[in-house]
């Protein structure tokens, strides 16, 4: 692929999204607006990432990417070779080789450290987008630091419900300051938000990328008597038997059998390296779990 | 023993080998060239140049063939080719007033000068199937007048010289660029009129058609319709003058509308402009319609919530590979959310049998 310059941008266009990482990096969790390119894959397949990695990408970075947790699904696969073509990086499925990890849904398991990026995918940039609609006034409310709104929603869900009826895309204060949105996460991995590396969170269609530096205070919202919980399905891998992974649920059979395992898999794998079994990877050893 | 499912990478590989064989369908049927779609799917060509923002008739005929004419498709191919390239800068305005029109009609004025041109129109064809087409598409030369020398004026400027419409000062200033700065509200005509003409002709028509049934009505007149080939023209800083770079064609539309009036401006007419790439007038007409009613706020006109004078609603959603693009993505997995969900609704239900059952034993 010689006709594109590397990572497929070119560094006029690189320059003006380095300077909104910068920006959104100065300014924790704030949205900064960006001219967003087309690129060759379609809005809302993880455009936004694309972009940012391929801005902070250099040659000599080893990329890791994933969706939903696992390296093998179709987009993950997809985004890494339009990498492999384009910037002729390396690839790698381990996150602790990775040096930029593009994610969608998910933050791997493995703690990241210092030397690392995190760029996640984000549909949706704006916490507060389905409690306003329109743009120019919820663009307001950050300015005014007016999250009311999302209080009394979060209020009303309790009220309603007895819980906060968000499972995911949970919203989150950064640093005292702005309300934000982590991205579809569920809201298991909320808690892993304050981290060592870089998160950098790119949103194509709608034209924003916003930042977590390292060690920045991540609080997700709740209240005093309802504190925030981050859950998983009450059950261990079946294959490595992990208990604190954050678990897919399959449907096994025509009974409706059910079974879990990790969504990270490359935790899993290197648990099961490690000689770690669950349940179902030993049928014949049925006390193995 | 369960094993992950694996071959992500060969999927997509088969996946991408069987679309090629859809593609070229039945190989008994001879290839169709892009030359072919080119001449004779030329209003296709059309809507892919205009929405792709790209004015090529041949790459937009190669999207259409390897899009299998799926149109949003191409011009989505269009799209992604177009950002990758260079810019040297930018043509002076266009001045369609020099068009040379294949087509100008006026809804306004039996006649004016310049006359009215029905051009290549469907408008008058009865909409029966062709059979003959099927066996023989061969058609005779049509009669042939001589070209006009004179520039056609337009319409406009005859009611322009009456003071009966709204005027429209130039402006000196470079308009903004949709694609290279993020679209910022409120935004300026300039910038609206960009993101309209490069909007999704579908969902331009169906916003137009909706102020013309009430939802913000501005009472449109076609005051001129006119399609034809404008030279393009640019400025080379080394010469210090502007030489023609090119030739396009383009549909430019400018409706007149019923004012009565308001707090701010005398009782006149008003306008709504559109102007596209290529010979597309549907959207074209669209497009003047939409920018009438988007400008309710510098005529002082009331507000009335209609989704035509949203601009925010209208701007953020007329662009089709954007919305096609987010709306598609839903078919990608989305499990880890859905486990989620799947966790707090079992909750909720157990929470909720819980409460019930208590206050039953309550009751007893």
């Amino acid at each position: 692929m010689n006709e594109y310059n590397f990572a497929y941008l070119d560094e006029q266009t690189k320059r003006m999204i380095r300077r909104a990482i910068l920006k959104a990096l100065a300014i924790p969790g704030y949205q900064v607006p960006f001219a967003s390119r087309e690129m060759p894959m379609p809005y809302g397949w993880g455009t936004g990432g694309v972009q940012v990695s391929a801005a902070v990408l250099v040659p000599e970075d080893t990329l890791k990417v994933i969706d939903q947790g696992a390296d093998d699904t179709t987009n993950a696969v997809s985004i890494r070779r339009f990498f492999e073509r384009t910037a002729g990086v390396a690839v790698t499925e381990a996150t602790a080789e990775a040096s930029v990890i593009q994610t969608r849904h998910r933050i791997p398991e493995a703690p990241l450290r210092a030397d690392q990026i995190l760029v996640y995918q984000v549909p949706i940039p704006e916490p507060l987008r389905f409690l306003e609609p329109s743009e120019v006034e919820t663009r307001k409310m950050h300015a005014l630091e007016d999250y009311g709104l999302m209080h009394v929603k979060l209020y009303e869900d309790i009220s309603r419900h007895g819980a906060i009826s968000t499972s995911y895309a949970y919203p989150v204060k950064v640093e005292g300051r702005y309300v934000m949105d982590p991205s579809p996460i569920p809201k298991f991995d909320n808690p892993k938000l304050e981290m060592a590396a870089i998160q950098l969170f790119g949103a194509g269609r709608e034209q924003r990328i916003y930042a977590i530096p390292p060690h920045t205070r991540v609080v997700s919202l709740d209240f005093e008597d309802h504190p925030f919980e981050a859950s998983k399905a009450d059950h261990a891998c079946g294959l490595c038997g992990a208990t604190d992974s954050y678990l897919d649920e399959l449907i096994v059979d025509d009974e409706g059998g059910r079974m879990f395992l990790c969504s990270d898999t490359d935790y899993c794998a290197g648990r099961r390296r490690a000689g770690h079994a669950g349940a179902e990877a030993a049928p014949f050893e049925e006390d193995a779990a | 023993m369960y094993v992950a499912v694996k071959g992500g990478e060969r999927a997509i590989d088969n996946a991408h080998a069987w679309l090629a064989e859809e593609r070229r369908g039945d190989r008994a049927v001879p290839e169709l060239t892009v030359a072919q779609i080119r001449e004779q799917m030329s209003l296709a060509v059309n809507r892919v140049m205009a929405e792709g923002s790209l004015y090529d008739p041949d790459l937009a005929a190669l999207a259409i063939k390897q899009a299998r004419g799926d149109l949003i498709e191409a011009i989505f191919l269009i799209r992604a080719y177009r950002t990758t390239l260079p810019r040297f800068g930018g043509s002076a305005p266009l001045d369609t007033g020099a068009m040379a029109c294949d087509r100008r009609v006026s809804a306004t004025f039996k006649d004016a000068p310049g006359g009215q041109v029905l051009g290549p129109t469907f408008d008058y064809t009865h909409r029966l199937l062709d059979f003959k087409l099927a066996a023989d598409g061969e058609v005779s030369a049509p009669a042939e007048a001589e070209a006009r020398q004179e520039a056609t004026p337009h319409i406009m400027s005859f009611l322009d010289r009456e003071g009966l419409i709204q005027p429209e000062p130039e402006g000196a200033d470079t308009p903004p660029d949709l694609t290279r700065s993020p679209l910022e509200l409120p935004a300026e005509r300039a910038l609206r009129l960009q993101a309209l003409t490069r909007g999704d002709e579908g969902f331009i028509l169906g916003m137009a058609y909706s102020t013309q049934r009430g939802y913000a009505r501005s009472h449109a007149f076609v005051a001129e319709l006119r399609i034809g080939t404008v030279p393009v023209e640019m400025e080379i800083p080394e010469l210090g003058f502007s030489v023609e770079i090119g030739e396009i064609t383009v549909t430019e539309c400018e409706t007149v509308n019923q004012f009565r009036g308001s707090r701010t401006e005398p009782p006149q007419f008003t306008r709504g402009y559109g102007l596209v790439f290529g010979m597309t007038e549907r959207k074209a007409i669209s497009m003047a319609l939409v920018d009438r009613a988007l400008r309710w706020k510098e005529l002082g006109e009331d507000d009335v919530g209609a989704p035509a004078q949203d601009e925010e609603f209208v701007l953020y959603h007329s662009d089709n590979i954007q919305a096609t693009g987010f709306l598609e993505h839903i078919k990608l997995p989305h499990y880890v959310d859905f486990q989620s969900e799947l966790e707090l609704i079992r909750k909720l239900r157990r929470e909720a049998a819980a409460a019930s059952s208590a206050s039953g034993e309550a009751a007893e």
